[in-house]
């Protein structure tokens, strides 16, 4: 008798489930996406939360001068037309660039988009004095834009901008400053929070209902500028969801549509529900960083290419479920930069042990090491047991690894602090992963003696003329192939020279039910939404 | 009783200052540069310094405490340095679902602790007892991040019967009384509810358990009093014990719990913490632990007055 009445009331609880539920939905798509970020993105125009931010209210929201096609899953993604049609520089004074704007562009308020538009938003993040000037978003962009000198309006439709010194680099540089509406910002009584809650940009997506720290949706921009790229699906709403396992569940339980890094484990579950895990290599390097400061060990080639040459990546892609790419280098062999270097990253413990002989080390006199890594961290994949994993492959050919384990956030700042500093003292390498998508942030940052800290990200104070004179004539050569040979070169010799310990490209997992389609995962950290349809 | 509840106000404004002075110096103390989570490895050091200005972290800790002091107690709990947003009103947000989340699992946890608790005093020793202590240890030693998640597998991913997070359509800003939304609530206030339910369970057990012992019950019984109102008065002074007890979980109800929250991705002050910890957002720590701090001073004092009305020798202690 109970059973029955239990029954029977479960039974009404899911009839008035089911009700409201079917209430709930309409005809219109809607794409539901589960983020890695635990809050959504700034909004205003320079997001936060990394790349990740880029991808999910940047380039929705939001257009660049120059933009990134991210049309192609099979090769490594470049730059192309964004709000500005073209970009030349002075022949005569190659620090002056020349850029052409798009004309009848307008920000999802109405407002025309212009050359004083583009001044203003420079200003925005350049001029401390301007009213504009906005600190939380300068300070995530300034980093990414480094030669800007100064700026000008030509006239309506044009602009020119001066860098410090002569920069073929400078296009990649300008992927990053996205255009806000000045119009709507004065609107708004001038107030960037306010802003914050109805962004208005020139991309194809439109903000709307922001719930801080819940979601976010974002709808078509049916006058967006790129008739090819007005979205297909009615609305797509972004959720933070930070903890892998909580986004895994929201998928299996059909709460989203899609979500970003599934948990590893999850996987076959997944594929075997019907869902597809999308993944590709894109431009990632997980590696360590080595000290080269007077007395380091890594100062010695024989132990660096011994290092590289014990690490058994293909061992570690089964314990990663195939989550990863074994690198070769610090960019893709796909890449137009890989060269030909001629030390090949592979795993020969044999001839490793060897070259740790010859260096005069073994087994039994290991090679002691401290290296600094993190238990997590943005593009970290699962640095525990991989640092683990190369731990163990390391020792059978005579290194004693040991780890300081730090949160991310510590681990980047003792990674700006640089090799050099007492922070650091008795830290041979760490492990840090980053983007390698353009020729600044792939090289000259980590690799150029002017880039040593507090400057820049050269941790280990690493300093090589040849590569120096290299990257200062690839920075200098502003036609593109020639540029790319000399980037191939510089990436050849810096494998050759076994500068990093090499070890893994991520291949940017994500997991998504099966009504998700017209998706194409580019070879890039960002990604366009607008093709995708719901069926 | 009036001066007594006057004195216990006058009480909590220490604690209150001692609380302040703590959060702010074990914020500052931990380790990681706040400005160093917000902005990218490679962003120029004089924007970060301007940064660092605006937000007034340029100048000595001491400084920094009078000044935030100094707002807090004018109610400007300041801006949030990740998002841009005034503090308050991200707070008075998550403190609302938090809430929400707290009272469901109050309403679950403590009448189950408490009848729970009351059997197994009452029939001490017998196997009803045995049963009822189990249900409570496991309750209180299950970790409730890995319950919540093995709810989820069962109710969400394999079942499909209750969503697996969120507050429903719309986020909690669309919420309303509907089983659209109340099912989101399913999980995360059982999940909530074991702790507290185990804690009030063990309480009452042996608080129930020592007062069944004492003479006055074997006077009572002697006097030919029915069973039931002989249970009516162990019930009463048990009540001071139970209701300290269920004060402190109360508390640390509405505190909001960062696992549960975050397994649930339920938007409360809990997830707002996790946010706030992982990104070191300074001025939002503060103010959300020191509110909560609040919260937990108010709700024992609360408890202490109640305490002292049920039972009044507590009064001359």
């Amino acid at each position: 008798m109970i059973i029955r009445f239990l029954k029977g009331w479960a039974i009404a609880v899911l009839a008035v489930g089911a009700f409201f539920g079917s209430a709930a939905a309409s005809a219109e798509t809607v794409l539901r996406i589960g983020m890695t970020a635990s809050d959504i993105p700034l909004t205003a125009g320079q997001p936060d939360n990394g790349f990740e931010g880029y991808r999910f209210t940047g380039y929705t929201i939001y257009d660049a001068l120059i933009n990134w096609d991210l049309s192609s899953a099979d090769k490594a993604s470049d730059i192309r037309p964004g709000l500005a049609t073209e970009w030349s520089v002075s022949e005569n004074d190659p620090t002056v660039w020349t850029i052409e704007l798009r004309q009848g562009v307008k920000f999802h308020d109405g407002s025309d988009f212009d050359a004083d538009a583009v001044i203003w938003n420079l200003d925005k993040i350049f001029d401390e004095n301007s009213p504009q000037y906005a600190p939380d978003q300068a300070a995530q962009v300034r980093g990414r834009i480094t030669s800007l000198e100064s700026y000008r309006k030509v006239d309506d439709d044009t602009v020119e901008i001066t860098t410090k010194e002569p920069d073929s680099f400078f296009p990649y540089q300008l992927t990053y400053v996205l255009y806000s509406s000045p119009a709507h910002w004065e609107a708004l009584g001038g107030d960037w929070n306010a802003f914050s809650g109805k962004p208005s940009g020139t991309g194809p997506f439109k903000a709307v209902n922001l719930v801080p720290r819940e979601r976010l949706e974002l709808v078509p921009n049916p006058d967006y500028w790129d008739q090819d790229r007005i979205p297909k699906t009615d609305r797509i709403v972004l959720m933070p969801i930070p903890e892998a396992s909580a986004r895994t569940s929201a998928l299996l339980s059909g709460q989203v549509d899609w979500i970003e890094a599934p948990a590893p484990d999850a996987i076959p579950r997944m594929e075997a529900q019907g869902f597809s895990i999308v993944t590709n290599p894109y431009p990632h390097i997980w590696s360590w960083h080595l000290s080269r400061v007077p007395d380091s060990p890594w100062n010695d080639i024989r132990v660096r290419k011994a290092a590289n040459l014990a690490v058994d990546r293909e061992g570690m892609k089964v314990l990663l479920r195939d989550l990863m790419e074994p690198a070769k280098g610090h960019v893709l062999p796909s890449s137009p930069w890989f060269g030909q270097p001629s030390f090949d990253l592979h795993y020969d413990p044999d001839e490793a042990k060897r070259l740790m002989e010859e260096a005069g080390y073994s087994k039994d006199n290991p090679l002691k090491v401290t290296i600094k890594i993190s238990p997590s961290g943005s593009g970290q994949m699962q640095p525990l047991p991989m640092n683990e994993f190369m731990q163990e492959t390391l020792k059978e050919v005579g290194f004693d690894v040991a780890f300081e384990v730090m949160e991310w956030e510590s681990l980047l700042s003792h990674w700006r602090a640089g090799a050099g500093d007492q922070i650091n003292k008795g830290i041979d390498g760490l492990n840090v992963s980053y983007a390698t998508v353009d020729p600044f942030s792939a090289f000259v940052r980590f690799m150029q003696s002017s880039q040593i800290p507090p400057n820049g990200l050269n941790w280990g104070h690493f300093s090589d003329p040849k590569l120096d004179e290299l990257m200062t004539r690839a920075r200098a050569t502003f036609d593109e192939t020639k540029r790319n040979e000399i980037l191939a070169e510089v990436h050849t010799y810096a494998v050759d020279e076994a500068l990093f310990v090499w070890v893994a490209h991520d291949v940017n997992p994500r997991a998504m039910s099966p009504n998700v389609q017209g998706f194409v995962q580019a070879q890039n950290w960002f990604q366009d939404l607008t093709p995708i349809r719901m069926e | 009783m009036t001066a007594y509840v006057i004195r216990r106000f006058l009480y909590a404004i220490p604690i209150a200052l001692g609380v302040a002075v703590i959060i702010f110096s074990l914020v500052h103390i931990a380790p990681g540069d706040p400005l160093s989570a917000l902005v990218p490895a490679d962003a120029p050091s004089s924007v970060v310094e301007r940064l660092r200005r605006d937000y007034g972290m340029d100048r000595p800790v001491p400084a920094q405490f009078v000044l935030w002091l100094g707002r807090t107690l004018s109610g400007d709990l300041g801006v949030s340095i990740a998002t841009g947003r005034p503090v308050a009103g991200e707070l008075t947000r998550a403190v609302a679902n938090t809430l929400l989340l707290a009272v469901c699992a109050s309403l679950i946890g403590f009448p189950l602790g408490i009848l729970l608790g009351g059997v197994a005093g009452y029939f001490n020793g017998r196997a009803i007892d045995r049963i009822a202590t189990a249900t409570a240890i496991t309750g209180v030693s299950v970790p409730h991040y890995w319950l919540g998640m093995l709810l989820v597998i069962v109710f969400s991913v394999e079942l499909n019967l209750l969503p697996a997070m969120g507050m429903g359509p719309g986020g909690s800003s669309a919420w309303s009384w509907d089983w659209t939304h109340l099912r989101h609530l399913v999980l995360p206030a059982v999940t909530l509810s074991v702790i507290p339910m185990g804690i009030v369970t063990r309480t009452v057990r042996a608080t129930v358990a020592e007062i069944m012992n004492e003479d006055f019950v074997e006077a009572l019984r002697a006097k030919g009093m029915r069973e039931s109102q002989v249970v009516r008065h162990v019930a009463k002074n048990a009540a001071p014990t139970a209701l300290a007890v269920i004060g402190l979980q109360l508390g640390y109800l509405l505190g909001g719990s960062i696992l549960v929250e975050v397994v649930f991705a339920w938007p409360g002050t809990g997830f707002m913490l996790n946010t706030a910890i992982i990104r070191r957002d300074l001025p939002l720590l503060q103010g959300t632990i020191l509110v909560l701090s609040m919260f937990f001073v108010l709700v024992n004092l609360l408890v202490d007055i109640l305490q002292t009305m049920l039972d009044p020798r507590m009064q001359r202690a």
